[in-house]
Protein backbone atom coordinates (compact mmCIF):
# COMPACT_ATOMS: atom_id res chain seq x y z
CA UNK A 1 0.00 0.00 0.00
CA UNK A 2 1.39 3.40 -0.92
CA UNK A 3 1.65 6.38 1.39
CA UNK A 4 -1.21 8.03 -0.43
CA UNK A 5 -3.54 5.12 0.25
CA UNK A 6 -2.61 5.14 3.96
CA UNK A 7 -3.31 8.87 4.19
CA UNK A 8 -6.68 8.44 2.49
CA UNK A 9 -7.56 5.54 4.78
CA UNK A 10 -6.63 7.54 7.90
CA UNK A 11 -8.71 10.46 6.65
CA UNK A 12 -11.72 8.21 6.13
CA UNK A 13 -11.33 6.80 9.66
CA UNK A 14 -11.06 10.31 11.09
CA UNK A 15 -14.21 11.40 9.26
CA UNK A 16 -16.11 8.33 10.54
CA UNK A 17 -15.05 9.06 14.12
CA UNK A 18 -16.16 12.66 13.71
CA UNK A 19 -19.55 11.58 12.31
CA UNK A 20 -20.09 9.17 15.20
CA UNK A 21 -19.17 11.88 17.72
CA UNK A 22 -21.71 14.32 16.28
CA UNK A 23 -24.36 11.60 16.00
CA UNK A 24 -23.79 10.65 19.65
CA UNK A 25 -24.00 14.25 20.77
CA UNK A 26 -27.43 14.50 19.12
CA UNK A 27 -28.59 11.33 20.85
CA UNK A 28 -27.27 12.61 24.18
CA UNK A 29 -28.97 15.99 23.79
CA UNK A 30 -32.30 14.42 22.88
CA UNK A 31 -32.13 12.13 25.90
CA UNK A 32 -31.37 15.08 28.15
CA UNK A 33 -34.29 17.04 26.75
CA UNK A 34 -36.73 14.12 27.16
CA UNK A 35 -35.55 13.69 30.73
CA UNK A 36 -36.05 17.38 31.49
CA UNK A 37 -39.55 17.15 30.04
CA UNK A 38 -40.36 14.24 32.33
CA UNK A 39 -39.00 16.22 35.27
CA UNK A 40 -41.44 19.03 34.49
CA UNK A 41 -44.31 16.52 34.53
CA UNK A 42 -43.18 15.07 37.84
CA UNK A 43 -43.09 18.52 39.44
CA UNK A 44 -46.48 19.49 38.06
CA UNK A 45 -48.06 16.37 39.60
CA UNK A 46 -46.31 17.02 42.89
CA UNK A 47 -47.68 20.53 42.89
CA UNK A 48 -51.25 19.28 42.30
CA UNK A 49 -50.88 16.98 45.32
CA UNK A 50 -49.39 19.64 47.55
CA UNK A 51 -51.92 22.41 47.03
CA UNK A 52 -54.95 20.86 48.82
CA UNK A 53 -52.82 20.12 51.92
CA UNK A 54 -51.40 23.60 51.94
CA UNK A 55 -54.77 25.29 51.49
CA UNK A 56 -56.20 23.13 54.27
CA UNK A 57 -53.35 24.07 56.60
CA UNK A 58 -53.45 27.83 56.05
CA UNK A 59 -57.24 28.20 55.81
CA UNK A 60 -57.72 28.82 59.53
CA UNK A 61 -55.09 31.54 59.64
CA UNK A 62 -55.99 33.36 56.48
CA UNK A 63 -59.70 33.97 56.94
CA UNK A 64 -59.36 37.32 55.27
CA UNK A 65 -57.63 35.95 52.18
CA UNK A 66 -60.48 33.79 50.96
CA UNK A 67 -60.15 35.15 47.45
CA UNK A 68 -56.47 34.24 47.23
CA UNK A 69 -57.16 30.70 48.40
CA UNK A 70 -60.06 30.28 46.02
CA UNK A 71 -57.97 31.60 43.16
CA UNK A 72 -55.34 28.94 43.95
CA UNK A 73 -57.90 26.14 44.05
CA UNK A 74 -59.55 27.27 40.82
CA UNK A 75 -56.24 27.69 39.00
CA UNK A 76 -55.25 24.19 40.09
CA UNK A 77 -58.48 22.63 38.83
CA UNK A 78 -58.19 24.48 35.57
CA UNK A 79 -54.56 23.43 35.05
CA UNK A 80 -55.40 19.80 35.82
CA UNK A 81 -58.35 19.80 33.45
CA UNK A 82 -56.55 21.40 30.49
CA UNK A 83 -55.16 18.86 27.99
CA UNK A 84 -51.44 19.16 27.14
CA UNK A 85 -50.61 21.92 24.72
CA UNK A 86 -50.14 25.65 24.58
CA UNK A 87 -53.22 26.26 26.75
CA UNK A 88 -51.89 23.92 29.43
CA UNK A 89 -48.68 25.96 29.59
CA UNK A 90 -50.74 29.09 30.10
CA UNK A 91 -52.89 27.45 32.80
CA UNK A 92 -49.78 26.20 34.66
CA UNK A 93 -48.27 29.65 34.36
CA UNK A 94 -51.40 31.17 35.90
CA UNK A 95 -51.22 28.63 38.75
CA UNK A 96 -47.58 29.62 39.41
CA UNK A 97 -48.74 33.24 39.52
CA UNK A 98 -51.44 32.76 42.16
CA UNK A 99 -49.19 30.48 44.22
CA UNK A 100 -46.54 33.18 44.22
CA UNK A 101 -49.17 35.59 45.46
CA UNK A 102 -50.26 33.18 48.18
CA UNK A 103 -46.67 32.84 49.42
CA UNK A 104 -46.24 36.61 49.41
CA UNK A 105 -49.48 37.18 51.31
CA UNK A 106 -48.58 34.48 53.85
CA UNK A 107 -45.61 36.62 54.84
CA UNK A 108 -48.09 39.01 56.53
CA UNK A 109 -49.26 36.36 59.01
CA UNK A 110 -46.66 35.83 61.75
CA UNK A 111 -48.70 33.02 63.36
CA UNK A 112 -48.78 31.21 60.08
CA UNK A 113 -45.04 31.42 59.63
CA UNK A 114 -44.40 29.94 63.05
CA UNK A 115 -46.65 26.92 62.43
CA UNK A 116 -44.37 23.92 61.86
CA UNK A 117 -46.68 22.13 59.47
CA UNK A 118 -47.26 25.25 57.38
CA UNK A 119 -43.55 25.98 57.35
CA UNK A 120 -42.80 22.50 56.03
CA UNK A 121 -45.52 22.75 53.39
CA UNK A 122 -44.38 26.22 52.32
CA UNK A 123 -40.80 25.02 51.87
CA UNK A 124 -42.07 22.02 49.93
CA UNK A 125 -44.09 24.31 47.70
CA UNK A 126 -41.13 26.65 47.26
CA UNK A 127 -38.79 23.83 46.25
CA UNK A 128 -41.41 22.36 43.91
CA UNK A 129 -41.86 25.74 42.24
CA UNK A 130 -38.09 26.13 41.98
CA UNK A 131 -37.61 22.64 40.59
CA UNK A 132 -40.30 23.34 38.04
CA UNK A 133 -38.66 26.60 37.02
CA UNK A 134 -35.21 24.99 36.84
CA UNK A 135 -36.48 22.02 34.86
CA UNK A 136 -38.00 24.44 32.34
CA UNK A 137 -34.84 26.49 32.28
CA UNK A 138 -32.75 23.36 31.63
CA UNK A 139 -35.23 22.18 29.01
CA UNK A 140 -35.12 25.50 27.18
CA UNK A 141 -31.33 25.82 27.40
CA UNK A 142 -30.93 22.28 26.05
CA UNK A 143 -33.44 22.90 23.26
CA UNK A 144 -31.51 26.01 22.31
CA UNK A 145 -28.25 24.05 22.10
CA UNK A 146 -29.97 21.34 20.04
CA UNK A 147 -31.62 23.79 17.68
CA UNK A 148 -28.34 25.62 17.13
CA UNK A 149 -26.64 22.34 16.27
CA UNK A 150 -29.42 21.22 13.98
CA UNK A 151 -29.17 24.47 12.06
CA UNK A 152 -25.43 25.00 12.10
CA UNK A 153 -22.94 23.78 9.51
CA UNK A 154 -21.53 21.10 9.51
CA UNK A 155 -23.64 19.31 12.14
CA UNK A 156 -26.79 20.17 10.15
CA UNK A 157 -25.74 17.60 7.52
CA UNK A 158 -25.77 14.82 10.09
CA UNK A 159 -29.01 16.11 11.58
CA UNK A 160 -30.55 15.94 8.09
CA UNK A 161 -29.14 12.47 7.40
CA UNK A 162 -30.51 10.94 10.61
CA UNK A 163 -33.61 13.10 10.90
CA UNK A 164 -32.75 14.96 14.12
CA UNK A 165 -35.21 17.84 14.32
CA UNK A 166 -35.43 21.12 16.19
CA UNK A 167 -37.70 21.19 19.25
CA UNK A 168 -40.02 23.89 20.55
CA UNK A 169 -39.38 25.98 23.64
CA UNK A 170 -41.61 25.90 26.68
CA UNK A 171 -42.86 29.43 26.77
CA UNK A 172 -42.71 32.02 24.10
CA UNK A 173 -41.27 34.75 26.32
CA UNK A 174 -38.59 32.40 27.54
CA UNK A 175 -37.83 31.17 24.07
CA UNK A 176 -36.77 34.63 23.03
CA UNK A 177 -34.26 34.72 25.86
CA UNK A 178 -30.92 33.10 25.23
CA UNK A 179 -28.82 31.83 28.14
CA UNK A 180 -27.10 34.89 29.55
CA UNK A 181 -23.46 34.66 28.58
CA UNK A 182 -21.34 35.17 31.64
CA UNK A 183 -17.62 34.69 31.37
CA UNK A 184 -15.80 35.11 34.65
CA UNK A 185 -12.44 34.05 33.27
CA UNK A 186 -9.68 36.57 32.91
CA UNK B 1 -20.74 27.14 29.03
CA UNK B 2 -18.98 24.43 27.14
CA UNK B 3 -18.89 21.68 29.72
CA UNK B 4 -17.73 19.07 27.21
CA UNK B 5 -14.58 20.99 26.39
CA UNK B 6 -13.88 21.27 30.14
CA UNK B 7 -14.53 17.56 30.61
CA UNK B 8 -12.02 16.70 27.90
CA UNK B 9 -9.45 19.01 29.44
CA UNK B 10 -9.96 17.43 32.85
CA UNK B 11 -9.55 13.94 31.39
CA UNK B 12 -6.24 14.98 29.84
CA UNK B 13 -5.03 16.58 33.08
CA UNK B 14 -6.00 13.54 35.16
CA UNK B 15 -4.22 11.10 32.83
CA UNK B 16 -1.13 13.29 32.74
CA UNK B 17 -1.05 13.49 36.54
CA UNK B 18 -1.35 9.72 36.91
CA UNK B 19 1.39 9.13 34.32
CA UNK B 20 3.74 11.56 36.10
CA UNK B 21 2.92 9.85 39.40
CA UNK B 22 3.79 6.42 37.93
CA UNK B 23 7.08 7.76 36.57
CA UNK B 24 8.07 9.21 39.94
CA UNK B 25 7.25 6.01 41.82
CA UNK B 26 8.99 3.76 39.27
CA UNK B 27 12.07 5.95 39.31
CA UNK B 28 12.18 5.67 43.07
CA UNK B 29 11.88 1.89 42.91
CA UNK B 30 14.67 1.80 40.38
CA UNK B 31 16.95 3.93 42.57
CA UNK B 32 16.44 1.58 45.47
CA UNK B 33 17.13 -1.44 43.23
CA UNK B 34 20.19 0.15 41.77
CA UNK B 35 21.86 1.50 44.89
CA UNK B 36 20.64 -0.84 47.61
CA UNK B 37 19.88 -4.19 46.00
CA UNK B 38 22.70 -4.17 43.49
CA UNK B 39 20.46 -4.35 40.47
CA UNK B 40 22.02 -4.04 37.06
CA UNK B 41 20.15 -3.98 33.75
CA UNK B 42 22.44 -6.58 32.15
CA UNK B 43 22.98 -9.04 35.00
CA UNK B 44 19.99 -8.71 37.27
CA UNK B 45 18.95 -9.89 39.87
CA UNK B 46 15.21 -9.46 39.66
CA UNK B 47 14.32 -5.76 40.23
CA UNK B 48 12.22 -6.24 43.38
CA UNK B 49 11.88 -2.62 44.40
CA UNK B 50 10.86 -1.49 40.91
CA UNK B 51 8.24 -4.23 40.69
CA UNK B 52 6.97 -3.40 44.13
CA UNK B 53 6.84 0.27 43.16
CA UNK B 54 4.80 -0.64 40.08
CA UNK B 55 2.31 -2.56 42.20
CA UNK B 56 2.09 0.23 44.78
CA UNK B 57 1.64 2.88 42.11
CA UNK B 58 -1.11 0.89 40.37
CA UNK B 59 -2.98 0.21 43.59
CA UNK B 60 -2.65 3.81 44.67
CA UNK B 61 -3.81 5.15 41.33
CA UNK B 62 -6.82 2.80 41.37
CA UNK B 63 -7.67 3.82 44.92
CA UNK B 64 -7.40 7.51 44.11
CA UNK B 65 -9.65 7.09 41.08
CA UNK B 66 -12.30 4.79 42.54
CA UNK B 67 -12.16 5.57 46.26
CA UNK B 68 -10.61 9.02 46.32
CA UNK B 69 -13.97 10.54 47.18
CA UNK B 70 -14.40 8.38 50.31
CA UNK B 71 -10.84 9.14 51.41
CA UNK B 72 -11.31 12.88 50.99
CA UNK B 73 -14.72 12.84 52.69
CA UNK B 74 -13.35 10.79 55.58
CA UNK B 75 -10.38 13.14 56.00
CA UNK B 76 -12.72 16.03 56.81
CA UNK B 77 -15.04 13.80 58.93
CA UNK B 78 -17.96 14.35 56.58
CA UNK B 79 -21.06 12.29 57.45
CA UNK B 80 -23.79 11.36 54.95
CA UNK B 81 -27.10 13.16 55.40
CA UNK B 82 -29.90 10.89 56.57
CA UNK B 83 -33.05 12.26 54.87
CA UNK B 84 -35.35 10.38 57.26
CA UNK B 85 -34.02 12.11 60.39
CA UNK B 86 -33.09 15.47 58.90
CA UNK B 87 -33.83 18.76 60.68
CA UNK B 88 -35.30 21.75 58.83
CA UNK B 89 -31.95 23.11 57.71
CA UNK B 90 -30.76 19.78 56.41
CA UNK B 91 -34.05 19.25 54.57
CA UNK B 92 -33.60 22.67 53.01
CA UNK B 93 -30.12 21.58 51.91
CA UNK B 94 -31.55 18.45 50.26
CA UNK B 95 -34.20 20.57 48.50
CA UNK B 96 -31.59 22.97 47.21
CA UNK B 97 -29.30 20.18 46.00
CA UNK B 98 -32.22 18.57 44.15
CA UNK B 99 -33.09 21.92 42.55
CA UNK B 100 -29.54 22.40 41.36
CA UNK B 101 -29.25 18.84 40.09
CA UNK B 102 -32.28 19.62 37.90
CA UNK B 103 -30.91 23.00 36.82
CA UNK B 104 -27.56 21.45 35.85
CA UNK B 105 -28.92 18.23 34.36
CA UNK B 106 -26.68 16.22 36.72
CA UNK B 107 -28.00 13.17 38.55
CA UNK B 108 -28.68 13.72 42.27
CA UNK B 109 -25.32 13.55 44.12
CA UNK B 110 -24.81 12.13 47.61
CA UNK B 111 -24.98 14.85 50.25
CA UNK B 112 -22.60 15.07 53.22
CA UNK B 113 -22.33 17.34 56.25
CA UNK B 114 -18.98 18.47 57.67
CA UNK B 115 -19.01 19.27 61.41
CA UNK B 116 -17.31 22.67 61.21
CA UNK B 117 -18.53 26.18 61.92
CA UNK B 118 -16.61 27.61 58.99
CA UNK B 119 -19.02 28.20 56.10
CA UNK B 120 -17.54 26.18 53.24
CA UNK B 121 -18.32 23.40 50.73
CA UNK B 122 -16.72 21.08 48.19
CA UNK B 123 -17.65 18.39 45.69
CA UNK B 124 -15.85 15.14 44.99
CA UNK B 125 -16.23 11.95 42.96
CA UNK B 126 -15.15 10.75 39.53
CA UNK B 127 -18.06 11.73 37.27
CA UNK B 128 -21.58 13.17 37.57
CA UNK B 129 -22.96 9.65 38.18
CA UNK B 130 -20.59 9.09 41.12
CA UNK B 131 -20.47 12.40 42.88
CA UNK B 132 -20.88 13.86 46.35
CA UNK B 133 -21.39 17.36 47.67
CA UNK B 134 -20.22 18.14 51.19
CA UNK B 135 -21.13 21.33 53.03
CA UNK B 136 -20.21 22.47 56.53
CA UNK B 137 -22.72 22.96 59.31
CA UNK B 138 -21.53 26.59 59.35
CA UNK B 139 -22.71 27.05 55.77
CA UNK B 140 -26.17 25.74 56.64
CA UNK B 141 -26.39 27.97 59.70
CA UNK B 142 -25.21 31.18 58.11
CA UNK B 143 -26.57 31.25 54.56
CA UNK B 144 -29.91 32.40 53.26
CA UNK B 145 -31.73 30.00 50.93
CA UNK B 146 -30.59 31.78 47.74
CA UNK B 147 -26.98 31.91 48.96
CA UNK B 148 -26.96 28.22 49.83
CA UNK B 149 -28.40 27.53 46.41
CA UNK B 150 -25.65 29.56 44.74
CA UNK B 151 -22.91 27.69 46.64
CA UNK B 152 -24.44 24.31 45.77
CA UNK B 153 -24.71 25.45 42.14
CA UNK B 154 -20.99 26.28 42.16
CA UNK B 155 -20.28 22.70 43.28
CA UNK B 156 -22.65 21.36 40.61
CA UNK B 157 -20.51 23.24 38.09
CA UNK B 158 -17.41 21.39 39.33
CA UNK B 159 -19.32 18.10 38.98
CA UNK B 160 -20.63 18.81 35.50
CA UNK B 161 -17.21 19.80 34.16
CA UNK B 162 -15.66 16.74 35.88
CA UNK B 163 -13.31 19.02 37.81
CA UNK B 164 -14.10 16.74 40.74
CA UNK B 165 -12.23 13.87 39.11
CA UNK B 166 -9.04 15.86 38.63
CA UNK B 167 -9.25 17.55 42.03
CA UNK B 168 -9.86 14.30 43.89
CA UNK B 169 -7.02 12.48 42.14
CA UNK B 170 -4.72 15.41 42.96
CA UNK B 171 -5.74 15.28 46.63
CA UNK B 172 -5.00 11.57 46.97
CA UNK B 173 -1.77 11.66 44.95
CA UNK B 174 -0.52 14.60 47.03
CA UNK B 175 -1.10 12.44 50.09
CA UNK B 176 0.84 9.58 48.45
CA UNK B 177 3.80 11.81 47.63
CA UNK B 178 3.96 13.05 51.21
CA UNK B 179 4.03 9.44 52.45
CA UNK B 180 6.70 8.37 49.97
CA UNK B 181 9.05 11.19 50.79
CA UNK B 182 8.72 10.15 54.40
CA UNK B 183 9.69 6.53 53.64
CA UNK B 184 12.55 7.62 51.49
CA UNK B 185 14.12 9.74 54.20
CA UNK B 186 14.09 6.71 56.45
CA UNK B 187 15.62 4.42 53.84
CA UNK B 188 18.31 6.94 53.00
CA UNK B 189 19.33 7.38 56.63
CA UNK B 190 18.74 4.02 58.24
CA UNK B 191 18.65 1.23 55.66
CA UNK B 192 21.82 -0.89 55.52
CA UNK B 193 23.73 -0.49 52.28
CA UNK B 194 25.51 -3.26 50.37
CA UNK B 195 29.10 -3.43 51.44
CA UNK B 196 32.17 -3.61 49.27
CA UNK B 197 30.89 -1.52 46.42
CA UNK B 198 32.57 1.68 45.47
CA UNK B 199 29.30 3.24 44.42
CA UNK B 200 28.23 3.25 48.06
CA UNK B 201 28.91 6.85 48.88
CA UNK B 202 27.66 8.08 45.58
CA UNK B 203 24.53 5.93 45.90
CA UNK B 204 23.67 7.29 49.31
CA UNK B 205 24.25 10.78 48.05
CA UNK B 206 21.99 10.25 45.04
CA UNK B 207 19.29 8.72 47.20
CA UNK B 208 19.51 11.55 49.68
CA UNK B 209 19.19 13.99 46.82
CA UNK B 210 16.14 12.17 45.50
CA UNK B 211 14.65 11.97 48.97
CA UNK B 212 15.32 15.66 49.39
CA UNK B 213 13.72 16.41 46.06
CA UNK B 214 10.71 14.32 46.95
CA UNK B 215 10.42 15.61 50.48
CA UNK B 216 10.87 19.28 49.74
CA UNK B 217 10.39 19.94 46.07
CA UNK B 218 7.67 17.42 45.15
CA UNK B 219 5.12 18.65 47.68
CA UNK B 220 5.74 22.21 46.55
CA UNK B 221 5.43 21.30 42.89
CA UNK B 222 2.34 19.22 43.69
CA UNK B 223 0.91 22.15 45.58
CA UNK B 224 1.58 24.49 42.68
CA UNK B 225 -0.13 22.06 40.31
CA UNK B 226 -3.11 21.79 42.66
CA UNK B 227 -3.25 25.57 42.89
CA UNK B 228 -3.08 26.37 39.20
CA UNK B 229 -5.48 23.58 38.34
CA UNK B 230 -7.92 24.71 41.00
CA UNK B 231 -7.65 28.46 40.53
CA UNK B 232 -8.70 28.47 36.87
CA UNK B 233 -11.57 26.19 37.71
CA UNK B 234 -12.98 28.40 40.46
CA UNK B 235 -13.93 31.16 38.06
CA UNK B 236 -15.59 28.75 35.67
CA UNK B 237 -17.51 27.08 38.51
CA UNK B 238 -18.64 30.55 39.60
CA UNK B 239 -19.86 31.12 36.05
CA UNK B 240 -21.61 27.74 36.07
CA UNK B 241 -23.35 28.72 39.30
CA UNK B 242 -24.63 31.84 37.56
CA UNK B 243 -25.78 29.79 34.60
CA UNK B 244 -27.77 27.43 36.84
CA UNK B 245 -29.28 29.95 39.28
CA UNK B 246 -29.35 33.07 37.05
CA UNK B 247 -28.54 34.86 40.27
CA UNK B 248 -24.93 36.10 40.44
CA UNK B 249 -25.65 38.42 43.35
CA UNK B 250 -26.58 35.47 45.60
CA UNK B 251 -23.16 33.87 45.07
CA UNK B 252 -21.49 37.25 45.55
CA UNK B 253 -23.19 37.73 48.91
CA UNK B 254 -22.43 34.12 49.92
CA UNK B 255 -18.74 34.70 49.22
CA UNK B 256 -18.90 37.99 51.06
CA UNK B 257 -20.35 36.24 54.12
CA UNK B 258 -17.70 33.51 53.97
CA UNK B 259 -14.99 36.14 53.71
CA UNK B 260 -16.23 38.05 56.74
CA UNK B 261 -16.83 34.97 58.86
CA UNK B 262 -13.61 33.09 58.96
CA UNK B 263 -12.98 30.38 61.52
CA UNK B 264 -10.19 27.92 60.71
CA UNK B 265 -11.33 24.43 59.72
CA UNK B 266 -9.66 21.78 61.84
CA UNK B 267 -9.76 18.83 59.51
CA UNK B 268 -8.88 20.48 56.22
CA UNK B 269 -5.28 20.00 55.09
CA UNK B 270 -2.94 21.30 52.40
CA UNK B 271 -3.86 18.17 50.43
CA UNK B 272 -7.58 18.96 50.31
CA UNK B 273 -7.65 22.77 50.56
CA UNK B 274 -7.87 23.21 46.78
CA UNK B 275 -11.20 21.37 46.70
CA UNK B 276 -13.23 23.86 48.74
CA UNK B 277 -15.21 26.80 47.35
CA UNK B 278 -13.02 29.10 49.47
CA UNK B 279 -9.59 28.14 50.83
CA UNK B 280 -10.33 26.71 54.31
CA UNK B 281 -6.82 27.37 55.67
CA UNK B 282 -5.70 30.83 54.69
CA UNK B 283 -7.55 33.88 55.86
CA UNK B 284 -8.41 35.56 52.63
CA UNK B 285 -9.25 39.05 53.77
CA UNK B 286 -6.91 41.58 52.24
CA UNK B 287 -5.93 39.09 49.57
CA UNK B 288 -2.81 40.05 47.82
CA UNK B 289 -2.16 39.68 44.16
CA UNK B 290 0.98 39.14 42.15
CA UNK B 291 3.61 36.46 41.74
CA UNK B 292 3.91 35.20 45.32
CA UNK B 293 0.21 35.36 45.97
CA UNK B 294 -0.31 33.41 42.76
CA UNK B 295 2.20 30.85 43.92
CA UNK B 296 0.70 30.43 47.36
CA UNK B 297 -3.04 30.65 46.81
CA UNK B 298 -5.27 27.75 45.78
CA UNK B 299 -8.05 30.17 44.96
CA UNK B 300 -8.40 33.46 43.09
CA UNK B 301 -8.65 36.47 45.40
CA UNK B 302 -12.14 36.36 46.85
CA UNK B 303 -12.66 40.09 46.31
CA UNK B 304 -11.97 39.65 42.62
CA UNK B 305 -14.54 36.85 42.44
CA UNK B 306 -17.12 38.97 44.24
CA UNK B 307 -16.44 41.96 42.00
CA UNK B 308 -16.88 39.87 38.86
CA UNK B 309 -20.13 38.39 40.13
CA UNK B 310 -21.47 41.83 41.02
CA UNK B 311 -20.57 43.05 37.56
CA UNK B 312 -22.28 40.00 36.02
CA UNK B 313 -25.28 40.77 38.21
CA UNK B 314 -25.60 44.23 36.75
CA UNK B 315 -25.20 42.95 33.20
CA UNK B 316 -27.81 40.26 33.71
CA UNK B 317 -30.30 42.66 35.25
CA UNK B 318 -29.65 45.08 32.40
CA UNK B 319 -30.37 42.25 29.92
CA UNK B 320 -33.62 41.46 31.70
CA UNK B 321 -32.61 38.03 33.01
CA UNK B 322 -32.36 36.93 36.55
CA UNK B 323 -34.58 35.36 39.11
CA UNK B 324 -35.48 36.29 42.62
Amino acid sequence: MGTGAVVVLLLIIAVIFWLVAIYNSFVRMNAGIDNAYKQIDVQLKRRYDLIPNLVEAVKGYMKFEKETLEAVINARSKAMATPPGAEKFAAEGALSGVLGKLMAVAENYPDLKSNEQVKTLMEELRTTENQLAFARQYYNDSVMTLNTKVGQFPSNMIAGMFNFKTKTYFQIEEAARATPKVDLKI
Amino acid sequence: MDFFEEQRENKRTTILLIVVFFLIVLLLGYFIDHYYLGFNLATGPFPFATSLALVIASVWAMISYYNGDSLVLASVSAAPVDPANADDKTKLLMDVVREMSIASGNPMPLVYLIPSDQPNAFATGRDPGHSSIAVTQGLLDKMERAELQAVVAHEMGHIKSKDIETMTVIAVLLGAIALMSDWLWRIAFYAPRRRGRNTDMRGTLVLLLVAFALAVIAPIVGQIIAMTVSREREYSADAASVEFTRNPLALASALEKIKNDFIPMKNASRGTAHMFIVDPLIKMVGDKEGFWADLLATHPPIDKRIARLRFAGHTIVAQGYGRK
